[in-house]
């Protein structure tokens, strides 16, 4: 996180020092609108992230999913989800959280809100017909892990931060082709300071041109040091971190896409729901960018964590 | 030399505020965790007899029905001659007219899934109750830790904290493998 503010602080300072020269440091531009987009947007997606989320999956509230079952069995199936949520949020000592049930028939599940006390989790059809109660349970309590360690409200400041960046980075590339004229006159005045301001700049441009880049890479390192972090809180809450393994290999092996979650909400998930695309490919390249650990990794972890491996 | 010290003083202060505050919420919270679980016991104790009422009384319902069907074909297969076959037959057919009109009234004879549900009804309430003892002996274990590690030990008591108890079996009996017997024996 301070890395992201660091950087974001830099791009922005350097916006100032370079482009509006030396009155900058009293009024630095730059960095206030920066901080002020920042702000601005980070807010927005904080408190009405989640409605859009939801929404955006076609995710059922429980009572309309128990009126629209199909068979007892779904009624026996939805009642469990909804003891087993109960059951997590009292061992988390939390308030339970608002269940919701996705109709798509790919196994997974996410977690969304910015704080326990507006949290909702939402499961699919697919993950209640496929997995057990035990491993039912340590989805959720991973899922409800991730809403006790204050993630979401992580994530959302983050992906503000990725876009304000871009931003950024895209302001100063035009900049440079009709600004630079200007700077440069004003800096043949102090010759004295010019070979450590010619680096910096160097430096500096090097950044913003491959900031995108590098703001995605640690969002996605950030995220995917989150998602052990929530596997093993959850398992923490469950003391059965076989379950919870087992239950990863199930999804695992039924992996294909989750379409009803979109692209932008994919680090919420349990599961990456962009399908085997990132995972079959190895190397650096798709193990930067992937908003989840390799599920082997996560498997191992959990295994270790019960003297199995 | 004055500034330095009087800035010491004043972090250890602030330093000593934040740590009372903290343990009082983890006190409050140690409290609430054992009332908890009191909270489970109760719905236990007011929920089950209710939910195993509701499922005798339709297995009963069904039971009878049933009862009446087989009794009628027992009936009818100890029948002596063909007139009398003949009338039990037709109680028999009767009887599971009566069966018939039952199943389209109530189109799926649910026996098996209200103790499916009454089962799962029964595993999460006592998951509950489990999980709400996990959940108390966490936050008493937070508690006694936040107390006992240092420094914060050198003023827990001053200020008046004292390590809680965890929840722990009084009863011994209670640490045996319970016998599960399903045979159908008397």
């Amino acid at each position: 996180m301070i890395v992201f503010v660091g950087f974001l602080l830099f791009l922005g300072f350097g916006f100032d020092v370079f482009y509006i020269g030396e009155g900058a440091l009293t009024f630095p531009i730059g960095s206030l609108a920066a901080l002020g987009i920042g702000s601005v947007s980070a807010l927005t997606s904080y408190y009405s992230g989640d409605r859009a989320v939801l929404l955006s999956t076609g995710a059922m509230a429980l009572d309309r999913a128990l009126s629209g079952a199909a068979s007892p069995d779904d009624t026996y199936k939805i009642r469990q989800l909804d003891n087993v949520v109960e059951e997590m949020s009292i061992a988390a000592g939390l308030p339970k959280p608002r269940v919701y049930v996705i109709p798509d028939s790919d196994p997974n599940a996410f977690a969304t809100g910015r704080d326990p006390e507006h949290a909702s989790i939402a499961v699919t059809r697919g993950l209640l017909d496929t997995v057990t109660r035990d491993e039912l349970q340590g989805v959720v309590a991973h899922e409800l892990s991730h809403v006790r360690n204050l993630d979401i409200r992580l994530m959302t400041v983050i992906a503000a931060m990725v876009g304000t960046i871009a931003l950024l980075s895209d302001w100063s590339g035009r900049g440079m082709s009709s600004g630079s004229r200007s700077s440069s006159n004003s800096r043949d005045n102090d010759k004295d300071s010019g070979a450590a301001g010619l680096i910096l700049l160097v430096v500096w441009v090097v950044a913003i041109v491959l900031a995108p880049l590098i703001a995605q890479a640690l969002a996605m390192l950030v995220s995917r040091r989150r998602e052990f972090l929530a596997d093993a809180t959850g398992a923490e809450l469950t003391r059965n971190p076989l379950a919870l393994a087992s239950a990863l290999e199930k999804i695992d092996r039924e992996a294909a896409p989750t379409l009803s979650v979109k692209r932008g909400t994919a680090h919420l998930c349990i599961a990456d729901p962009l399908g085997r695309a990132m995972g079959l490919r190895e190397g650096f390249l798709p193990d930067l960018l992937a908003t989840h650990p390799r599920m082997a990794d996560r498997i191992t972890a959990l295994k270790q964590m019960a003297y199995q491996a | 030399m004055t500034w330095i010290l009087l800035a010491v003083v004043a972090l250890v202060v602030v330093w000593a505020i934040a740590l009372y505050n903290r343990l009082v919420g983890l006190r409050n919270q140690v409290l609430n965790g054992w009332r908890q679980i009191d909270v489970q016991l109760k719905r236990r104790h007011d929920l089950i007899p209710n939910l195993v009422n509701t499922v005798r009384g339709a297995m009963e319902f069904e039971r009878d029905t049933l009862t009446q069907v087989m009794e009628a074909r027992a009936r009818a297969v100890s029948a002596t001659g063909p007139a009398d076959a003949a009338r039990k037959e037709g109680e028999l057919s009767q009887a599971l007219g009566r069966l018939f009109a039952v199943a389209e009234n109530y189109p799926t004879l649910r026996a098996n899934e209200n103790v499916k549900m009454l089962q799962e009804e029964l595993t999460s309430t006592e998951n509950k109750v489990g999980f709400a003892r996990q959940f108390y002996n966490d936050i008493a274990t937070t508690f006694n830790t936040a107390q006992q590690t240092f420094p914060s030990n050198m003023f827990a008591s001053a200020l008046g904290f004292k390590p809680s108890e965890l929840f722990e079996i009084t009863d011994a009996t209670e640490r045996q493998v319970p016998a599960v017997d399903l045979s159908m024996r008397k």
